[in-house]
């Protein structure tokens, strides 16, 4: 039983992570942009939903005790906004331009999570979230279930509505656009206002993420968003397979695996003492692994149908 | 507003330009932004003091401290060691990784991405190796003499601001002046007719990750003789280094430089009133007004 | 005396299509020869893959009696092979007498600044401010920057893809008269022209390429009236559409 409880509660925080996986699929599989602050993006949709939706707390602005719904939809606009305002900012320049202001609203937002300490809680973070089916919590077995089943529902329903507009014209033109922006623009879609859309999308939906996986867990601390998350989701993307959704979502839940594993195994062999040193060598393994995946195998497990992305082959070129 | 930030921001300016060169110029050459390059700084850092530590085992003189420095001769002796490994650390992941993405013909977006996955691995290998605490290159301490008009400053502080100098001078005359300067600057500006030229530019790369990762290493040590050594020092000085990379203008060595001067001087003054605990958020502020109204940079000769 | 042979030569960016299908053609010492075709026909392709700046997937390529199939551009210089490309010919960064500078590398030390004058004084417009960007220079004079470039290392043979491109039809005249002077001097000449006309008036021989294949190779005068050449890409076409 208490596995079958470990199992949810595993499967749940992998969803939360296909949530992600999925956003960054519309920014990097479909649109071929490079964000490096995924992080930052899934913080800023934890804290929207946390602020609005925790009970009243004498030391912090917010708590408005709002229905959890009202939290998600606030964190999904919270992140399409701030998408919004990077992609106005890089999305005309040199491709990495995008990847460090990325990097650096990252860095920012963290920096607020930890220094706005009568919005944030600082490094204490922000506790008593309300969970959803907060009532069944008496029955671990069946709150972790109803959870599973929500969580497993949200990517389901982000996983739906991106099929879908992969196959809108809109999919079309944006595939079309990083095909080959120049065919594309000559045809009239105009690729900066697609990837504008397509760097909106991915971060409202990273945003709404950040909710989901708070209220599951219940509290959230400037720790849960460093880097690390945003190096985690692209290895999963990449692993998966970018450009694929169902891909986006198998990576997710494999690396969430050999993480999950790969820490039980280092609390096995090290000593008490060791271990935060051991666990440096879980993001050296991952780091590795995204590069070899890189070299030899671009495509990930199951790679995009259709057509093949520009950015893994050779670039053509004229004759 | 205390004088004393004029100093403080100069000081770690001289580090952030130093480091900054590499970057800019893997940046105009290699054409891509390397996430990596940070961690050459803390690699730099920590190389060197096993090198140090290797000499000190050998002649325990060398770490006695050589008046007016906090620090032996077996410092400047480890540097030459520590920059040797970081040079070879970075020939060698252009050799497994880089150089066979770029012979691939990857796009320039698969390269960051593989240096942004690399930099991960390298910051917590160093932090498997060495662990996270702190570590130092001396644990004498140095009084700051009075300057005049209110400032004050250790001697280590004014080396490493004259060495920053005298390095950037010599590059950027070697730079302008030379005949490697020239290739290098004939591939950035378009690799392919260099190879027409007759430029071997497997060579220039090769000449660029050794002044960058050289350069890197010293920006690191200086960091760490300053601060402290971290695993994390690099990750922590990044997004510095590209602001400066980004304002002084992709692929100038003085625009770095300047960067890395105006970049640590707004936070030194930035820092006396928001409080230190924005000091990493100074520099997203100054890159994003710098993409903002002049996305070329101070010294960039064309729209990026 | 050969300078240059192609050897069933296939190239190209992808090796599930190449677009140089198989070429093979020997050039004289001395000789002047043109390469013609419809767009598309892999003539571009064709001489960049003998310039080492495209993958050769089969085939050889020989100078002066050596291998070189799939060496690196430089070390094709090295070797005495010039070649100009069509667009983005000169370093528009970096001053006129860095230009030539860069090429002078590869000489020995003691001949560089000769060369180098050498060179200024056969092209007087670039002689009058060396120091100046490159990206200064008109058109006609980047394509004579681009010729003094590659002519400073006194190649064997000097390929130029359509030198013609983009210019008035007088400043065509001026370069075509400066390529004259250059193959007046004893320099092998192999250049791709769209410009039939004014590549007819400088070369003795000319190969038609069709669809990435030699589907001519004759003395140039042949092509005067225009009707072979005209067969020759009408010809391609019927087949394409028979196809």
């Amino acid at each position: 039983m208490e596995l079958v409880a470990y199992a949810a509660f595993f499967l749940t925080m992998a969803m939360t992570y296909a949530i992600i996986s999925l956003g960054l699929n519309v920014q990097w599989g479909q649109t071929g942009l490079f964000n490096v602050g995924i992080a930052g993006f899934v913080g800023l949709g934890a804290y929207v939903s946390a602020a609005l939706t925790t009970p009243d707390a004498a030391e912090r602005i917010g708590g408005f005790g709002l229905p959890i719904a009202v939290g998600w939809l606030a964190a999904v606009v919270a992140g399409g906004v701030l998408a919004l305002g990077v992609g106005l900012l890089t999305l005309r320049m040199r491709s990495d331009y995008l990847a460090i202001t990325t990097f650096g609203i990252a860095v920012a937002l963290q920096l607020v999570f930890q220094n706005v300490e009568s919005l944030t809680g600082g490094a204490f973070g922000m506790a008593f979230i309300p969970r959803p089916f907060a009532g069944l919590q008496g029955q671990a077995f069946a709150f972790n279930m109803v959870n599973l089943a929500l969580t497993a529902a949200v990517v389901g329903a982000v996983y739906l509505l991106l099929e879908h507009l992969l196959r809108s014209p809109w999919g079309r033109a944006l595939r079309a656009v990083r095909e080959d922006e120049i065919a594309a623009q000559a045809l009239g879609k105009n690729p900066v206002l697609l990837r504008l859309q397509a760097f909106a999308l991915g971060g409202a939906i990273m945003a709404l993420a950040g909710a989901v996986q708070a209220h599951f867990i219940g509290f959230i601390a400037p720790g849960n968003y460093l880097p690390m998350m945003t190096f985690q989701v692209w290895a999963m993307l990449i692993v998966g397979g970018s450009g694929n959704n169902r891909g986006a979502i198998l990576g997710a839940v494999l690396v969430w695996a050999i993480w999950a594993l790969s820490g039980a195994l280092i609390s096995e062999i090290f000593p008490a003492g060791q271990q935060a040193r051991a666990a440096s060598l879980q993001i050296v393994v991952i780091g590795v692994m995204l590069c070899v995946i890189l070299l030899w195998r671009p495509q990930g497990i199951l790679p995009e149908v259709r057509s093949v992305s520009r950015h893994l082959g050779r670039r053509t070129k004229d004759t | 507003m205390n004088p004393q930030a004029i100093i403080d921001g100069l000081v770690s300016g001289s580090t952030i330009g130093l480091g900054a060169i590499g970057l800019t110029l893997t940046y105009s050459i290699l054409r891509f932004a390397n996430f990596t390059h940070g961690d050459f700084l803390a690699w730099g850092a920590y190389l060197t003091l096993t090198v140090a530590g290797v000499l000190g085992g050998l002649a325990a003189g060398l770490g006695a401290p050589v008046y007016p420095f906090s620090f032996g001769w077996g410092l400047p002796l480890a540097i030459l060691g520590g920059v040797v490994l970081t040079v070879a650390l970075a020939l060698g992941l252009d050799r497994i990784l880089f150089g066979r993405l770029r012979a691939r013909g990857a796009d320039t977006i698969i390269i960051v991405m593989a240096s942004f996955g690399a930099s991960m691995a390298l910051r917590s290998l160093l932090e498997f190796i060495f662990t996270a605490k702190p570590a130092y290159f001396t644990k004498a301490l140095q009084i700051a003499k009075p300057l005049g008009l209110g400032m004050r400053a250790t001697p280590d502080q004014l080396l490493v601001i004259g060495l920053t100098l005298v390095l950037v001078l010599a590059l950027h005359l070697v730079v302008t002046h030379s005949a490697t300067g020239r290739a290098m600057r004939a591939v950035s500006e378009n690799p392919g007719l260099a190879g027409v030229y007759g430029i071997d530019v497997g060579k220039v790369v090769r000449v660029t990750w050794i002044i960058g990762a050289g350069m890197a290493c010293i920006a690191g040590v200086m960091a760490g003789l300053l601060v402290q050594i971290r695993p994390y020092m690099g990750f922590d000085l990044l997004l510095p280094l590209f602001a400066a990379a980004i304002l002084g203008g992709i692929g100038s060595i003085p625009g770095a430089m300047l960067g890395g001067l105006i970049i640590g001087l707004v936070e030194a003054f930035a820092v006396q009133i928001v409080g230190a605990e924005w000091r990493a958020a100074i520099s997203f502020v100054i890159l994003v007004l710098v993409l903002m109204l002049r996305p070329q940079g101070i010294f960039g000769q064309r729209g990026a | 005396m050969t300078a240059l042979v192609l050897d069933d030569l296939r190239a190209g960016y992808d090796r599930d299509l190449p677009i140089v299908k198989g070429v093979s053609f020997t050039v004289t010492k001395g000789e002047a020869v043109c390469i013609l075709g419809p767009n598309g026909a892999g003539k571009s392709t064709m001489i960049k893959a003998v310039a080492g700046l495209v993958p050769c997937f089969g085939g050889r390529v020989q100078l002066d009696g050596r291998e070189i199939t799939g060496l690196p551009s430089h070390e094709l210089v090295r070797k005495g092979m010039g070649f100009v490309p069509q667009t983005e010919n000169i370093f528009t960064r970096l001053s006129i007498l860095e230009n030539l500078q860069i090429a002078a590398q590869l000489l020995p030390r003691q001949d560089r600044a000769r060369r180098i004058e050498a060179m200024l004084a056969m092209f007087p417009d670039l002689s009058s401010r060396p120091r100046e960007l490159a990206g200064a220079l008109s058109g006609g004079q980047r394509q004579m920057l681009a010729a003094a470039r590659a002519l400073l290392n006194e190649p064997q043979v000097l390929m130029l893809d359509e030198p013609s491109a983009g210019l008035s039809p007088k400043l065509v005249g001026q370069v075509f008269d400066t390529l004259r002077r250059i193959s007046d001097t004893g320099v092998t000449l192999l250049l791709v022209e769209q410009n039939v006309r004014a590549a007819l008036g400088l070369t003795d021989r000319a190969l038609v390429l069709v669809d990435g294949q030699l589907a001519h190779d004759g003395p140039t005068v042949d092509l005067h009236d225009g009707k072979l050449l005209g067969e020759l890409f009408l010809g391609h076409r019927a087949a394409e559409t028979r196809a």
